[in-house]
């Protein structure tokens, strides 16, 4: 990176968002910008830096603010998802499911692994009431480099104190010199594959559970219409989608509605359900 | 407002924790050693006790085996914060009483974790 794209962003970063990178953190730019500019097909920071400087695209500086003043993903960030997950989505997934015992999780936005290994770990403290079940993880993320890190399920003594309670670290994570190495059982609850979620993701097949957290922040309006759409074909009849706590679907599609008694929780609309089932993404459609 | 007990030989990372805390409404008072912090717990017991592990004349470890023999010496969260950062002493730490443990080098994130870990934030 030029030293006159690093000077631009810090000054750009200072007025849209207060935040004062020091040059020390300049590293920090390329591996927070780098999934932006694979997202959006750009060279490098440098095309980045050129578009930014050429005009205003809102849509553009959300996302470079979002991924420059967003701190990484730790074990059970935020603590509602997980305490929504462990209360009140497993218990009505236990008893929705008990004829089928059967259960599919997807992390749509997986990142380092936190959250599904941190979902995993609920799983693993409710093994009692969930014996005989078929339980899949499946977690997916744009980018590879962030999934090879996930898979080796490799943390930093950094990493695990990020909101892991130190009894879970202590069950669940191997010392290994300077890092933790989360448990073979754990891992092999979780599967990880790369996805973008502007692509068709049909495939995958139909979900009980689905996090989508802090992922939507970086799409225009119609594209977070279409994946919200497609999320929603992807859910089963009673399943339940989870967003960001900055994210909502109100007024971005009627495929899935607010749960009436959980916030952050969404349900696919039944009488819009049938239509979504074409699940063809929007860019996809209309070239066909 | 909840009071916080730091214990650590170190003015620095008194000094750490202590603009961390603050900065979370905690009332703070300080203790250099074990020894000192049994002499302020006696006084008025705290609602959490920061806890370093090595330190003179009385260390952590002793220190969090007194007071939780002190008469209300249940009550205070004790979150061990130290450079022991094997599992063996987390595992020992954990064993005598502690309800948290920070491994140094710690930022306010991990801070914020423990206590509302601990359910004092």
């Amino acid at each position: 990176m030029l030293d006159s794209d690093f000077e631009f962003l810090r000054s750009y970063l200072k007025d849209r968002s207060g935040l004062a990178l020091a040059p020390e953190k300049r590293y920090l730019v390329d591996s927070r910008l780098s999934p932006i500019c694979r997202r959006l097909g750009f060279e490098g920071v440098t095309e980045l830096v050129s578009k930014l400087r050429a005009s205003r695209d809102v849509t553009l500086e959300k996302a470079v603010v979002e991924a420059m003043t967003t701190n990484e993903t730790f074990f059970f960030r935020d603590k509602t998802p997980f305490t929504l997950f462990s209360d009140v989505i497993l218990p009505q997934m236990l008893s929705a499911r008990a004829a089928k015992r059967k259960l599919r999780i997807w992390c749509a936005a997986a990142s380092t692994g936190q959250e599904p290994y941190s979902l995993a770990m609920i799983l693993d403290e409710a093994r009692g009431r969930l014996s005989g079940w078929q339980i899949e993880i499946i977690a997916t993320d744009i980018s590879t480099e962030v999934l090879e890190k996930a898979q080796a399920g490799v943390y930093t003594q950094f990493e695990v104190q990020r909101g892991l309670p130190i009894q879970m670290l202590l069950k669940y994570f191997e010392q290994k010199g300077e890092s933790w190495h989360i448990s073979p059982k754990i891992k092999s609850m979780v599967n990880f594959r790369q996805l973008n979620l502007i692509k068709d993701f049909a495939s995958l097949g139909q979900f009980d559970v689905i996090y989508c957290r802090n992922v939507l922040i970086y799409f225009d309006q119609p594209t977070k219409e279409d994946v919200l759409r497609r999320l929603s074909a992807s859910l089963s009849a009673d399943g339940l989608l989870l967003l960001g706590a900055a994210e909502t679907v109100i007024g971005l599609t009627d495929a899935l509605t607010p749960h009436a008694q959980q916030r952050g929780l969404y349900v696919p609309n039944k009488h819009t359900a049938q239509a979504a089932r074409s699940s063809i993404p929007m860019r996809v459609a209309a070239r066909a | 407002m909840k009071n916080c007990l730091i214990v650590d030989d170190s003015a620095v990372i008194r000094k750490v924790a202590r603009r961390i805390l603050e900065g979370l409404s905690f009332e703070i008072t300080e203790a250099e050693d074990g020894e000192q912090a049994l002499l302020r717990c006696r006084e008025q017991m705290p609602d959490a006790v920061l806890l370093d592990w090595n330190m003179p004349v009385m260390d952590g470890f002793a220190f969090l085996t007194a007071l939780r023999d002190l008469p209300g010496g249940d009550a205070p969260k004790v979150v061990f914060c130290t450079t022991e950062n094997d599992v063996g002493a987390i595992a020992r730490a954990m064993r005598a009483g502690a309800d948290e443990y920070i491994m140094k080098p710690f930022d306010k994130e991990i801070m914020v974790a423990k206590l509302q870990e601990v359910g004092l934030v």
